[in-house]
């Protein structure tokens, strides 16, 4: 079976239909359902050293970068275990792809447990099979194909929302001289989004055409990224900036308007979208 | 001596953060600089001389009015060069991954231009707004790939590196929050020009530009407009004397 096949099916309602009883989970991917809000409870408190930190006692830049890293780990260890599982192609662009990213993360992680000093915390504990629902790292049985085009997508849906997470949190930082280092990693996000938007495509065989960009266009999730993904693309859609609609003020339309500029989200959200992958 | 196209004030540059990021900047501007002429600033003594009569030169302004307009300035260039692009004949013959690519670069660009202009003229008046440059790309050959897509990728990597340094400068959330919604999309930008141009898969967020602690360069407007005016592309004199150093 091709691999545009098994991203139909990835796609398709059948493949949340097989798992109905996760539906619910899976339909609120970042809107705060019923596991997602109790997943985010533990974000920060799992770390169960003994550091619970009470929120008045952060200092400014302790929580967003306490939400940074939480962020850095979730996609740190996706890559280390994307690399190990055997479900890339080996020797080729996804896998040097995948093993450039995941250097940056991991430095990410480091970089940030050293800017967090006392105030670091601790890994969650992952399930990227979100309870079974996906199985990228072809750990269930799933099949090779299928499980990339989960890898694929899984990778999209992490950097998109590091990209809109740490941009949600350049306001929290300034004055801080933790703002220009965050700005120096949201950079880097976009970079590896746009690269991973454009894998993505290729493998699909999208080349060249509006399916293949490295930006977000209006609030599309684009080709083959599964329902449960779209809160990480709702509000994208945005085209007015500063208070100009940038759609009046250019002669150019919404979608090429929207493209040009990244929308942030809150701390609150970003929480929400990861903290479907955490257990604990 | 010719005449300096663009003036920046000296500013302390020894932010030990952005050392290696300034050397790796500047490494690459010198890619551009193939040819081009001099430049700018501290390079004569009679420095006051060529003081702008009143007028005369734009400043490009103080606070946060000054950095929006440092920020339009490179995006006029941006959008001026990939308008230059769709004009020419690699573009109409490229394939049509790069063909879409660039198209849609120089969309964004000009959008991100047309959205400072608006941006500062309201928040500051016309007068206190850049007027619009002229450029020069005749060391650009718009007939060859090389010479487009390297341009391309020194543009790009310069706006994220610009964009990283300027937003410290800031004291309104509201315009730091801009500031991120576009240096994401010039970071998206990097990250495609360089997968298509450079043959290295780890090309588009490559160990040229990104550090050991995988940050990117953030690099401050003193260096970059010094860069820019090294390749000779903007005709327009204007000067930077007043913008916030962070110091």
């Amino acid at each position: 079976m091709n691999i545009i096949k098994f991203l139909d099916e990835f796609t398709s309602e059948s493949l949340t239909g097989k798992v109905s009883s996760r539906r619910d989970v899976f339909g609120t991917f970042g809107s705060l359902g019923k596991k997602a809000a109790l997943a985010a409870v533990p974000f920060g408190l799992a770390t169960s050293s003994g550091k619970a930190f009470a929120q008045a006692g952060l200092k400014q830049h302790e929580e967003p970068l306490q939400l940074a890293l939480t962020l850095e780990y979730l996609e740190a260890e996706f890559y280390i275990k994307a690399l190990d599982s055997g479900v890339l192609p080996s020797g080729g662009r996804a896998e040097a792809v995948y093993n450039q990213i995941s250097k940056h993360e991991s430095a990410h992680v480091e970089f940030l447990k050293t800017a967090l000093g006392d105030a670091s915390i601790d890994s969650p504990t992952f399930d990227f099979t979100v309870g079974g629902m996906f199985d990228p790292f072809n750990e269930n049985g799933t099949g090779q194909e299928v499980a990339y085009a989960q890898l694929l997508a899984l990778a999209q849906a992490f950097e998109d929302t590091g990209v809109r997470a740490y941009k949600g949190q350049a306001g929290n930082l300034m004055g801080t001289p933790y703002l220009t280092p965050a700005l120096q990693i949201h950079s880097v996000e976009a970079k590896h989004a746009s690269e991973i938007r454009r894998l993505r495509a290729s493998v699909m065989g999208e080349v060249g055409n509006e399916n293949a960009l490295g930006w977000i266009t209006l609030d599309n999730r684009g080709p083959g990224m599964p329902e449960a993904t779209q809160a990480v693309y709702d509000g994208e859609q945005n085209v007015t900036q500063g208070g100009v609609d940038l759609t009046m003020a250019t002669s150019f339309d919404a979608k090429a308007v929207s493209q040009s500029f990244d929308e942030p989200i809150s701390g609150e959200t970003a929480k929400a979208i990861a903290g479907l992958f955490i257990v604990s | 001596m010719k005449k300096p196209l663009i003036k920046v004030q000296k500013t302390n540059l020894s932010h030990p953060k952005t050392n290696n990021s300034r050397r790796q900047f500047l490494k690459m501007g010198g890619l551009a600089v193939a040819g081009s002429s001099l430049l700018l600033y501290g390079c004569s003594d009679d420095d006051d001389d060529m003081e702008p009569m009143p007028g005369e030169v734009f400043d490009l302004g103080s606070g946060d009015v000054g950095i929006l307009n440092y920020a339009y300035a490179l995006e006029q260039l941006e959008a001026a060069f990939y308008t230059n692009v769709l004009d020419g004949s690699y573009w109409m013959n490229a394939n049509a991954e790069e063909k879409k690519i660039l198209e849609d670069l120089y969309k964004h660009e000009v959008i991100h231009r047309e959205f400072f202009k608006a941006a500062i003229t309201g928040a500051a008046g016309a007068a206190k707004t850049l007027p619009e440059l002229e450029f020069d790309f005749s060391s650009v050959n718009f007939g060859d790939r090389d010479s487009v897509l390297q341009t391309a990728q020194i543009l790009e990597d310069t706006g994220v590196s610009a964009y990283n340094g300027a937003g410290s400068l800031l004291v309104t959330p509201d315009y730091l929050t801009l500031a991120g919604k576009i240096v994401s999309v010039e970071a998206r930008h990097a990250s495609a020009i360089r997968s298509i141009y450079l043959s290295d898969d780890t090309a588009f967020a490559g160990d040229d530009v990104i550090d050991a602690n995988g940050l990117d360069p953030a690099v401050d407007p003193a260096t970059i407009l010094a860069a820019v005016g090294s390749t000779g592309f903007v005709k327009t004199a204007f000067t930077a004397n007043n913008l916030p150093t962070g110091a």
